[in-house]
């Protein structure tokens, strides 16, 4: 196992210095035009020149690479080119806010779906029915329209929640909470829909192998079949479902944060990514690989936790 | 002979006819039919746009800021900048319709390639093709779209086309499954043995198999581009000179508190063009797939259960009468499995329910377990045990008398072990919730004891082991314990052979019989097997068609079977020459797996 997790991490390694040499190299073309913007519009040749070998611009494209991902194993992503800020720790503040929206998603995006694919499984009729919708519901509108129609009911018609703004949980747990509380709705309308109609299909396919007949025979009841046995056996493939979910609320977080001005990565990127600030691009590839290499860590272990064929490989 | 040959026709035709129906289908669905039209009135909108505005698009007037609906020449309004919104809403449709085909093909295009080069191809190809599409898919696209802006330039079509990258993914998992599973069909089998070159195999034959997964994903993902592309346009991704509803939608975000209205405008139609692609894609999916398995429907309940007609009190152990079983037809109508089926079995009594596949006898054995699936209904009849009548009992109930008096050994071990627990944990379970107040203890030493009485020789390995680490052989000696660790008084064995090797049957019925004899249980046997029966059975009963049509003592059956389907089943085991033995396992009636 702890082979596994080694071979797993070394993989991941590989891939990030991949992707970010690939990054690294596409980004490579756009600095002439980011040393021009820095230096102003009147600006001299020899001032450009200036800003680019400040930023190393004008050193082969190895050099900097190298350079650059030295600086990354010492924790030091370098300096924002715009506000000057130490971009490690800026995106680590962004990160927390984005972070505590996704998760609280996460949380309610497996607490429903759970719920609605287990009941839509084991009861079937009406309630089968009811959840059907549930699920197109989830995928018929964008989550953009979904964020505005609760921004304008909840925190503008009613005033129940904040419009806008974030609350850090250590100064008021209570209104960070109302302060991502619909963000996280948001973004788990579409989880839900995805990973309630996965458990659903795999809960009713579950429920018709033999082994739960047998374990009916012997008496166990109902709801130990359903919970401990076929859920466990269905949790597999939702949880892959959920890994991709993860990492497409962190895209999808981007849209959401800026309806409901959350100072998170989603708006921290747009900003550094539209104004061509490259060592917050870098920096954000390089966190973007890592959590998306976690995740799938992280998923590979449940699943060979839940699935005992799969824990010897 | 003929099966083969049907086999191997191309699927071709029967599709074609089957086509026709779709159409049809779709016409009849209103759900299909609104979606549709809706769709249909914002393309001609879209394409007939550049005639129906009336204005340009980023054409400011300082008299339109913030115009009310209906001002002259604003049907809609103007916006903060002064801008004409009923021409930009027109205008927004063909850069969302652009947004959708340029996703849609770029995906379609990567996808499908793939799909059908990774299904057909050399395992090494397909390792790799699925590497690289498992690493697109964990990618967090919206990031990744940001992130390249400065390459992009934020312009929606190459964003776009990158997002269909993106999508890729799992069109190519719809596709490689499909070709997987058609791949090995006779009929592409035939086409390859006659010369047919791969790439016409592939464009033709498997092609037209996959192309309605395709088609249906096709409409999902159009949704989800203009989606993705509309949120991108809020967030100013891109030239602000191309109208869209994401720019819109942004602009009138940031008037909302002086004019909400311009807010309504852009939402709504995006809303119908995002949903109505979507549940066009939901509709097609059930006319070209039929709809998805509905995960059966509660009708048996509270249906009303006639009486059987002989309401004699019951002196055997086991007593069913006039039982009727039925399932809902593809109408919705109940169409009868099992009719009229009676039969008893007497304490300590061994007796077989013989049947061809499709004659009932799982089901009336299920029926008697009270597991049948959700869907079936008992119509008629009853079913006792020591008098009592098992059908009337609430789930409650039933579950007291399962595990305790009624045991059951199924047909494929393997698949009748929870893969996700050891044996032991399955088999502890199992005997406490029968035996209640059995402290986890007590119930190891029981079953340990049960596993080695059963013929297991290495009991705490087996206890502690998963299913797929034991042989089948073992696993139904393992089902075996389970099923008789509480001394039933019905043991329901369900062709508790077939799946087994040869050497392994005759020690598992031995297994059988002696259990049966130490702890005085009555058996039913159900089997296709008539050599089983006359193994170990003292009474048969015969069943045809979900009817029961012969039944007495083994040895008179056998030697004078009065009804002619039994009379055809024994002569053709005697035209072998002998007793034969079990052939490899038949699946199962189309009835028991709904």
């Amino acid at each position: 196992m702890l082979l596994y997790v080694a071979r797993r991490l070394a993989f991941g390694l590989i891939l990030a210095l991949l992707v970010t040499m690939i990054t690294y190299g596409l980004l490579s073309f756009s600095f002439d035009s980011v040393a021009r913007t820095l230096a102003g519009t009147n600006a001299s040749a020899e001032t450009i020149d200036g800003i680019k070998s400040q930023n190393g611009f004008d050193l082969p494209l190895p050099v900097q690479y190298f350079q650059w991902l030295g600086g990354i194993f010492q924790g030091d992503f370098g300096y924002s080119l715009y506000s000057g800020e130490e971009v490690g720790n800026a995106i680590g503040v962004r990160l927390t806010v984005t972070l505590s929206v996704v998760v609280l998603a996460l949380l309610i995006t497996v607490c429903v779906s759970v719920v609605l694919g287990l009941l839509a499984a084991a009861r079937g009729g009406v309630i089968d029915r009811i959840v059907q919708v549930v699920i197109m519901t989830g995928y018929v509108f964008p989550a953009l329209l979904i964020a505005i129609a609760l921004v304008y009911i909840f925190a503008i018609n009613l005033r129940w929640l904040p419009a806008t703004g974030y609350t850090t949980i250590t100064s008021d747990p209570g209104d960070w909470l109302r302060s991502v509380i619909l963000p996280a709705i948001v973004l788990s309308i579409g989880g839900i829909a995805n990973l309630t109609s996965q458990i659903r299909g795999a809960m009713t396919d579950e429920l018709r192998k033999d082994y739960v007949r047998t374990l009916r025979t012997r008496g166990v009841p109902v709801s130990s079949i359903l919970i401990k046995h076929a859920l466990r056996n269905a949790a597999g493939p939702a949880l892959t479902v959920l890994s991709l979910e993860f990492v497409a609320m962190f895209g999808g977080a981007l849209i959401i944060e800026r309806v409901f001005a959350l100072p998170g990565f989603g708006v921290y990127s747009f900003a550094a990514a539209t104004s061509g600030d490259i060592p917050v691009v870098l920096a954000l590839t390089v966190f973007s690989v890592m959590l998306v290499i976690t995740v799938n860590l992280v998923t590979d272990i449940l699943n060979g936790w839940l699935n005992p064929k799969a824990r010897l490989v | 002979m003929s099966a083969n040959i049907t086999a191997v026709v191309d699927p071709i035709t029967p599709k074609d006819a089957v086509r026709e129906s779709v159409t049809r289908k779709l016409l009849r669905d209103p759900q299909a039919l609104i979606a549709g039209s809706i769709l249909l009135v914002i393309v001609v909108l879209g394409v007939g746009s550049p005639w129906f505005a009336s204005h340009d698009p980023n054409a400011a007037s300082l008299d339109a800021v913030n115009a009310p609906v209906g001002t002259p020449g604003y049907l809609l309004g103007g916006d903060q900048s002064g801008r004409d919104i009923l021409s930009r809403l027109l205008l927004s449709i063909p850069t969302s319709l652009f947004t959708a085909v340029i996703g849609v093909s770029v995906a379609v295009i990567i996808g499908v390639t793939f799909g059908l080069i990774g299904g057909y191809s050399r395992k090494t190809v397909q390792t790799s093709t699925e590497w690289v599409f498992s690493l697109i898919q964990t990618f967090p696209g919206l990031l990744l779209l940001i992130v390249l802006v400065p390459l992009t330039g934020g312009d929606y079509r190459i964003t776009m086309a990158i997002f269909g990258v993106l999508l890729a993914p799992g069109l190519y998992r719809i596709v490689r499954n499909q070709v997987l599973s058609v791949k090995n069909e006779l009929y592409v089998d035939a086409a390859r043995v006659s010369g047919v070159p791969d790439s016409r195999i592939l464009g033709r034959h498997i092609l037209f198999v996959v192309r309605s997964p395709i088609i249906i994903a096709a409409a999902f993902l159009a949704g989800a581009c203009i989606g993705i592309q509309a949120g991108l346009a809020f967030l100013g991704l891109g030239s602000t000179l191309v109208p869209s509803f994401g720019a819109m939608i942004s602009d009138a975000f940031a008037n909302f508190y002086t004019d909400p209205l311009q807010l309504v405008w852009p939402s709504a139609l995006l809303g119908l063009l995002t949903a109505s692609l979507v549940l066009l894609g939901n509709s097609l999916r059930d006319a070209l797939e039929g709809a998805r398995p509905k995960s059966g429907s509660a009708s048996s309940r509270g249906t009303t259960r006639q009486a059987p007609q002989n309401t004699a009190p019951s002196v055997a152990l086991l007593d069913v009468r006039d039982l009727a079983i039925a399932y809902p037809g593809p109408d919705g109508k109940p169409r009868e499995v099992v009719s009229y089926v009676s039969f008893t079995v007497g304490a300590g009594e061994t007796v077989g329910l013989v049947g061809e596949s499709g004659s009932g006898k799982t089901q009336t054995a299920f029926s008697v377990l009270g597991v049948l699936p959700r869907e079936a209904i008992v119509t008629r009849g009853s079913i006792q045990l020591g008098g009592l009548e098992l059908l009337d009992l609430s789930e409650k109930d039933k579950r007291a008398v399962r595990g305790r008096r009624i045991a059951y050994i199924p047909q494929e071990p393997m698949s009748n072990l929870d893969p996700s627990f050891t044996i032991g944990q399955q088999l502890v379970e199992g005997i406490r919730c029968a035996v209640p107040g059995l402290s986890r203890r007590e119930a190891r030493a029981t079953m340990m004891g049960l596993l080695e009485r059963v013929g297991i020789t290495d009991p705490d390995r087996v206890f502690s082991s998963y299913p797929h680490q034991i042989s089948g052989g073992m696993a139904q000696r393992v089902l075996i314990a389970g099923a008789v660790a509480t001394r039933p008084e019905v043991l329901i064995a369900d062709e508790p052979t077939t799946a087994l090797d040869v050497t392994v049957q005759a020690e598992i019925l031995d297994l059988i019989r002696e259990l049966q004899a130490e702890m005085g249980m009555a058996v039913l046997l159900v089997t296709h097997n008539f050599g089983v029966v006359a193994d170990i059975c003292s009474r048969i009963v015969v069943m045809q068609s979900g009817r029961v049509v012969e039944e007495g003592d083994v040895r008179d059956v056998f030697a004078s079977p009065t009804d002619p389907y039994t009379q055809d089943l024994l002569s053709s085991i005697l035209d072998e020459g002998t007793v034969r033995l079990d052939p490899p396992r038949t699946p199962e009636p189309v009835e028991a797996q709904k």
